[in-house]
């Protein structure tokens, strides 16, 4: 499934740890299982032998972590990023929200990463070991014997979809960089758009209404990074920790896609993590998909500093009546 | 105990739905999750709901009373209905122990009368673990998912599905179901038994210990400094809690209808940074100490509060579940010294 292996991923981070350059790495560890692996920040050679892992289950999107990370010390860390992490991390900077000089960024290539639910939907629920080898996956499950898979039926939505094999931003590239991909994310938008307005509503109602708000796909999107979150706020009126009535998960899901538009790169962390497999990404891609069309295409973090169009004016934009008759579903 | 055979099945559904409303698992969009009976619902096959069965009896959110204002007076309503009886099939052995678990806190003083309402008009029917997951590790805590409890326990094989009553209502239970079943011995389901313990024992986690947790453990644990390391991807989202079937904290809430106040309750969670917040401020300021205090209350505080009973039953959800795949099984094994 990659291409490069975490043999070089943990040479490169004990060459830079060594040589002074940066004093920990932000990489993931090894779990319990296969499939399982967790964001950690590696401070020795030795952690990182031991624990060090990258695999096709090595998706979480990094970018945010950085934030945090580079509060807590004036030096250097060093950080994997795949393609799609890369525009998280121009889109953060853009918004000044860590420190580049305390960051040595590797991009790293990546094939794509694999959905651990896909896989366990087409073998069995109980998964003994997983193992790559090229473009196929072999698993080993509890009752159901052994299964090679195609690693292309088992990737991630936003990976099936993926925008772009090209890094925008890094201090050092492992391997050859790729090129942005004409993709077919917006597919399920154009679908959603040609319902009629009650079937959109019952779509939406039947996806949203399992919403347990549990935060994960706010809490992980890198494009949310409010110190105090308005949600969380109790001073706000607006804090909530469940539904208050039938229209309120709605409410809260559709605020945040209006929030984040503009900045949203579609890194896809928000379908990833929802514990109630709610396609959210649909919310934020409508957005991009409008924006593209009302202004012309724009790409969230391809260029750090951008002005992203919805908070740029030219005297060509988009009349706001005609932006709502088009968004409606006749903006082709 | 009684039998029948698995053809038989949507009969006695449709049998128990005359009486109680019934619920159980079926595949959706979400994965599997309970939802009520009707002609033609087909049972899933997956080994557990993707949330937790607590909803029954602690939903996620629940209208405590109402106030209305007029002028300066203020009427309080009360809003509590007497539940309606409901029958749940299909709960395995570790959500059957969530329900002991939670009754621990809302049976006891102060009297959870909400809860309390629901659990009495629910006849529970679990069904025994034939294929566990490799996420299982209920046997940790001492549960045998081989002899799960509930007002019933259900065994099913290929072609045939065993009832054996614990309970009065469970005595209820078989009288409903009678003319669709026939009398067999308590041994006819002990090969189905033996079968599954043989693979519990196989399971990856079939070894996690809980000796280094437990009452008492407070001091030797909460000063350890792996804590930081554990929990230092944590997002602060409220998944793992939701998810699992024995978190029972919650927060109440007052909604402004424009007209009075509705005060509801509804799920907490102990990595959101307003939790137990107070006049004075928050206790836990930090993710570590949010994230120590989840793992502390169902490895130490609650076992030292409720007789040894940990608060923790092995479902494997916040395995499954977690964003960055943290959970008490990392915990435990670091902690333990197992890592």
């Amino acid at each position: 499934m990659q291409k490069i292996t975490k043999d070089i991923l943990i040479d490169k981070s004990i060459e830079l740890l060594s040589s002074g350059k940066v004093n920990r790495v932000l990489g993931w560890k090894n779990g319990e299982f296969d499939y399982d692996v967790t964001p950690y920040v590696f401070k020795t050679e030795e952690e990182i032998k031991n624990d060090f892992v990258f695999n096709g289950f090595s998706g979480a999107n990094f970018s945010k972590y950085l934030v945090k990370e580079t509060l807590k010390s004036e030096e250097k860390v060093l950080v994997f990023l795949k393609p799609c992490d890369t525009y998280s991390f121009n889109q953060l900077l853009t918004e000044n929200r860590f420190a580049r000089e305390r960051v040595y960024a590797v991009g790293i290539p990546c094939e794509g990463m694999a959905d651990i639910s896909k896989i366990k939907a087409l073998t069995d629920e109980a998964i003994s070991k997983i193992s790559f080898e090229g473009d196929s996956i072999k698993v080993d499950t509890l009752y159901e014997g052994e299964f090679t898979l195609k690693c292309e039926d088992v990737l991630l939505e936003r990976c099936v979809n993926c925008k772009s094999k090209k890094h925008v931003a890094y201090d050092e590239l492992i391997g050859e960089d790729g090129e942005v991909i004409d993709s077919h994310r917006f597919d399920q938008v154009e679908e959603l758009e040609r319902m009629t307005e009650d079937e959109r509503f019952l779509f939406w109602q039947n996806e949203l209404s399992r919403c347990i708000r549990c935060n994960a796909c706010r809490d992980v999107c890198p494009a949310c990074t409010c110190e105090k979150c308005v949600f969380d706020n109790p001073e706000s009126s607006l804090n909530n920790k469940a539904i208050s009535d039938s229209f309120e998960e709605k409410m809260f899901h559709i605020i945040r896609a209006f929030h984040v538009a503009g900045r949203c790169t579609d890194c896809g962390e928000c379908s990833r993590v929802c514990p109630q497999n709610i396609p959210l990404h649909l919310l934020n891609r409508k957005f991009i998909k409008d924006i593209n069309s009302f202004y012309g295409d724009y790409q969230a973090g391809e260029e750090k500093g951008a002005r992203a169009p919805v908070v740029n004016f030219t005297f060509d934009d988009i009349e706001p009546g005609e932006a709502v008759k088009r968004g409606d579903g006749d903006n082709a | 105990m009684r039998k029948c055979s698995l053809n038989s099945l949507s009969d006695i559904f449709s049998k128990i739905s005359e009486s109680n409303t019934l619920y159980l698992p079926v595949d959706t969009n979400e994965g599997a999750a309970f939802k009520k009976w009707e002609e033609g619902t087909v049972m899933s096959e997956a080994l557990n709901t993707n949330r937790s069965a607590k909803d029954f009896f602690f939903p996620q959110t629940e209208d405590l009373m109402e106030f209305t204002v007029n002028k300066k007076e203020i009427e309080i309503i009360d809003t509590r209905k007497e539940s309606e009886d409901f029958v749940v099939f299909g709960v395995r052995a570790c959500d059957m122990r969530s329900f002991e678990i939670l009754d621990r806190v809302f049976l006891t003083e102060p009297y959870d009368s909400y809860y309390a309402t629901k659990r009495e008009h629910s006849t529970i029917v679990t069904l025994c673990c034939t294929r566990p997951n490799e996420t299982c590790f209920c046997t940790a805590f001492d549960i045998d998912p081989t002899n799960a409890g509930g007002d019933v326990t259900a065994y099913k094989t290929e072609e045939e599905i065993f009832f054996k009553s614990n309970t009065p209502k469970g005595e209820a239970f078989m009288k409903i179901i009678e003319a669709f079943t026939e009398e067999t011995s308590d041994d006819s389901v002990n090969e189905i038994k033996d079968k599954t313990k043989a693979i519990l024992k196989k399971l990856p986690l079939a070894n996690l210990s809980k000796d280094s947790f437990g009452g008492g453990k407070t001091e030797e644990l909460f000063e350890r400094e792996e804590w930081e390391e554990l929990s230092s991807a944590c997002l602060g989202c409220g998944t793992c809690t939701f998810v699992c079937p024995t978190c029972q904290c919650y927060d109440i809430k007052d909604y402004n209808t424009g007209k009075g106040v509705i005060r509801y309750r509804c799920w907490d969670s102990c990595m959101y940074s307003d939790f137990t917040k107070m006049a004075h401020g928050n206790s836990r300021n930090t993710q570590i100490e949010r994230f120590r205090q989840r793992f502390m209350h169902k490895l130490v505080y609650f076992p030292e509060n409720n007789d040894g009973i940990f608060g923790c039953v092995g479902c494997g959800r916040c395995l499954s579940k977690c964003p960055i795949s943290m959970n008490i099984v990392k915990v435990m094994k670091t902690l333990g010294g197992d890592k």
